[in-house]
């Protein structure tokens, strides 16, 4: 999936996160992480951002993230939908359904 | 008539990470995921993916799942439901069935999905909301459409507006509405539930109108509080007396049973088959509390 435009999902309420997509210009994946809990959780949070953007097959993107301690399924349905909106803007609603 | 129970649902608004992260604590009989009118227009795409991805997470393994979907007819309804499905939620809530027509659509709907994701025929299961007039003159034959269907339910705040009034402490606006969904579930061998009771600061106008729906015969009511679970699993428990008779009642009938006797009585009151049958339905209904 292709990141054509800078997108946002999500909140920075407490069990929430804010996700920013954005193109990336060196196509490749530059990941931001700020968190409430980062000095525990740094490299879970950095693992379900990596696996879920594996799965949506998308290999050039700048993402930044700044967690309010959300557990993984929150972290993967920002993701997620973060990249549907920067791919394919106000058709977001026609989800690409092997990519989640 | 299936013996889950469902006294409680526990209404969840699908855009909002924290109480999707905590309301599995509760001890609702079922989690009802809101997709519909909770959710800004502007957030339908990211709630649906937060309710996908709570669905599949263990913590909501244990616990019946409903999703009240957007309906078929907005752009958001397909892929609610297609979402949904893939997730495997137990339950798809349609709001405002106004007819046949539209269980039909939706079971169509469902069916497609379990089809595309490999889910068993079947397996997802339907729960129809009436929340106007002409839903109401149709509940029989929305609640005799589906197989899928464990229920029908009142969505009371539209109703009142399609009725053009209001709400009131007594309740007498929706008196004919909910006798109309129990006679039309009971008549389909399915649930019946009511609508939530929105004044959630309001405890003892809630205590009266849970007591009034178990009284008509509700199975169980939306709730939009955490506090209201216990308080309305409370109303719905026997009290100590009812489980006392209900074991004698089951005694005497054993007895004349073993005695070859048809009609027995218990202090002067005839035992027949309805009041043997309302004495197991009491010890079932015991086994989740008795009322304090």
């Amino acid at each position: 999936m292709e990141i054509l435009q800078r997108s946002y999902a999500g909140t920075l309420e407490s069990s929430d996160l804010l996700v920013e997509v954005s193109p990336a210009p060196g196509r490749s994946i530059e990941v931001e992480i700020t968190s409430s809990v980062e000095k525990q959780f740094e490299p879970a949070i950095r693992n379900v951002i990596m696996s879920t953007l594996d799965q949506m097959g998308v290999s050039a993107i700048r993402i930044s993230i700044n967690d309010k301690g959300a557990l993984d399924c929150v972290i993967r349905a920002r993701v997620q939908a973060a990249v549907m909106r920067a791919a394919k803007g106000v058709h977001c609603h026609q989800l690409v359904w092997g990519a989640i | 008539m299936s013996e889950t129970l469902r006294r409680s649902m526990l209404f969840v608004p699908g855009s909002n990470a924290a109480m999707l992260s905590t309301s599995f604590i509760y001890e609702a009989d079922a989690i009802m995921f809101d997709l519909e009118d909770s959710v800004s227009l502007r957030e339908k795409d990211t709630a649906r993916m937060l309710v996908y991805n709570a669905l599949q997470h263990p913590l909501y393994k244990n616990i019946e799942t409903v999703v009240r979907v957007n309906a078929l007819e907005s752009e958001f309804g397909r892929s609610d439901v297609m979402a949904m499905v893939k997730a495997g939620v137990d339950v798809i809530r349609l709001p405002k069935t106004d007819s046949l027509q539209d269980v039909i659509n939706m079971e169509m709907m469902i069916e497609q999905a379990e089809m595309e994701f490999g889910r068993d025929l079947g397996s997802t299961k339907m729960l129809a909301a009436i929340e106007s007039a002409m839903g109401i003159n149709n509940a029989v034959a929305i609640a005799h459409g589906s197989k899928r269907l464990i229920g029908i339910a009142l969505g009371a705040e539209d109703y009142v507006r399609d009725l053009r009034t209001q709400r009131t402490p007594e309740g007498t606006e929706l008196l004919f509405a909910r006798c109309s969904i129990l006679q039309a579930a009971r008549s389909a061998g399915i649930m019946a539930f009511d609508t939530v009771y929105s004044d959630s600061g309001n405890e003892a106008g809630f205590l009266k109108e849970a007591r009034h729906i178990h009284n008509l015969g509700f199975d169980g009511k939306s709730l939009i509080n955490p506090r209201q679970i216990e308080l309305l699993h409370n109303v719905f428990a026997p009290s100590e007396e009812e489980v006392e008779h209900a074991l004698a009642v089951i005694e005497v009938a054993e007895h004349a049973e073993r005695q070859g006797s048809g009609v027995v009585s218990l202090n002067g009151k005839m035992v027949d088959a309805p009041i043997i049958e309302r004495a197991k339905w009491t010890l079932e209904r015991a086994k989740s509390g008795i009322k304090r």
